[in-house]
């Protein structure tokens, strides 16, 4: 009988408390609970992180086989949106 | 409208990163599963000649840190092996090609580690060649890739620094541990130049590979590189390093040295070097013995799915 590879699995890190989980990669395990015993002695050996998320890779969904595709174009021409669109005196203090 | 070759193409242009879900060109990504594999690999047997030490360390403070070290090391082969899996292969059909020989890992970890005092050289000398190897790879062209290498160069500082300690250690000691020191360094020095590659004459894929932005130098500069920096940690620590040609060339700014041996490196390459068949027997024998345990616990995860769907 050929040999079933156990699932795989992303891992996300929180690094300290007040960031965000970040992606550091992908490992084998075959339930989740394996999951996170895995992520811990493989990604946070030295204080990485204070939080581990895993989800398997399959459930991830994407916004589109290209990274870089029309989906995030139209913020392009949202200048309006970032705060260096709008002229302040520079006299006005605080801004 | 542009092609994705010509997308691609600027992408590397502009020094930005290539993602996996990215159109790549089919020879970009065959050099990359074959580079980041062999890379990988090289990780895995890489903690055999170290981890022959594990029981004989002189010291509960030395143990812990080849442990950790070899740890390290395990820990490095799943963060490329991860990264390579990004390229559509699998991990199964990775570890089946290097038990197969169809996929290579790096020559060095075919050499025995005959006394204690190795594991220093390799950390000094090996490690600090995959340093210098590594550093620029943080920059390659392929994200995944360079995210592992940035983890990887955080480590390996440690690896290059325990190894240089317990060196100066052995050579604060006796007259025997001093000539223990020499002779490790006088069997590593040699198939540690070798860690580059062959000359750059004769490695036909690196000017394509720099295109590409997978690598970001060429071996001999490298090598070069690796050279200059050795010489004065040599000195610091009272070893000879055994290159009669070794000298500083001041209209160069570099030192020059002897041509290592390119046949023994070919021979070793080949499968023909001291350790070839024990390090793939080993893996092999790890990864048939652990079999029954990836079965048991799927099978054990199946079944609590199962059981909780009920
Ligand atoms: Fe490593
Ligand atoms: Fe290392």
């Amino acid at each position: 009988m050929p040999e079933t590879e156990w699932p795989l699995w992303e891992v996300f890190v929180r690094g300290k408390r007040g960031l965000n989980h970040v992606h550091v990669g992908s490992l084998h395990a075959a339930d989740d609970e394996m999951a996170v015993r895995h992520a811990r002695d493989v990604y946070t050996r030295r204080n990485e992180g204070v939080s581990i998320w895993v989800v398997r890779s399959t459930d991830v969904t994407a916004s589109s086989p290209d990274e870089k595709d029309p989906m995030f174009a139209p913020s392009g021409d949202k200048v309006y949106r970032h705060p260096t669109f709008y002229a302040i005196p520079d006299d006005v203090p605080h801004m | 409208m542009t092609t994705l070759q010509e997308q691609f193409d600027a992408t590397v242009a502009h020094s930005d990163r290539i993602e996996p879900r990215d159109w790549m060109p089919e020879g970009y990504r065959k050099t990359l599963v074959r580079q980041i594999a062999q890379h990988a690999h090289s990780e895995i047997i890489g903690m055999q000649p170290e981890g022959n030490w594990l029981t004989r360390a002189p010291s509960l403070r030395r143990k812990a840190i080849l442990l950790a070290k070899v740890q390290d090391e395990a820990g490095h082969g799943l963060y490329l092996y991860s990264a390579c899996e990004t390229l559509g292969v699998s991990r199964l059909e990775l570890t089946e090609m290097l038990l197969a020989g169809a996929q290579k890992y790096s020559s060095i970890f075919n050499y025995p580690t005959l006394s204690y005092a190795d594991v220093g050289t390799i950390g000094w000398l090996v490690d600090g060649a995959a340093i210098c190897n590594q550093v620029p790879l943080c920059r390659t062209s392929y994200g995944p890739y360079g995210r592992a290498m940035v983890r990887i160069c955080k480590e390996e500082s440690f690896h290059q620094r325990q190894g240089y300690e317990l060196l100066t250690t052995m050579m604060r000691g006796t007259d025997e541990q001093r000539a223990m020191v020499q002779e490790s360094v006088d069997r590593f020095w040699w198939p540690a130049l070798m860690m580059f590659g062959p000359p750059d004459a004769d490695s036909p894929n690196t000017v394509q590979s720099m295109e590409w932005g997978i690598k970001r130098n060429t071996n001999d500069d490298l090598r070069q590189r690796f050279v200059d920096m050795s010489v004065p940690q040599a000195e610091a620590l009272g070893v000879t390093l055994p290159d009669p040609a070794l000298r500083w060339n001041d209209e160069r700014g570099h030192h020059d040295f002897g041509e290592p041996d390119w046949e023994e490196f070919m021979a070793v390459v080949k499968g023909n070097g001291p350790c070839n068949a024990q390090r793939i027997a080993h893996r092999r024998r790890a990864h048939d013995d652990g079999a029954w345990v990836r079965e048991a616990a799927l099978a054990f995860a199946e079944r609590s799915a199962e059981e909780s769907r009920a």
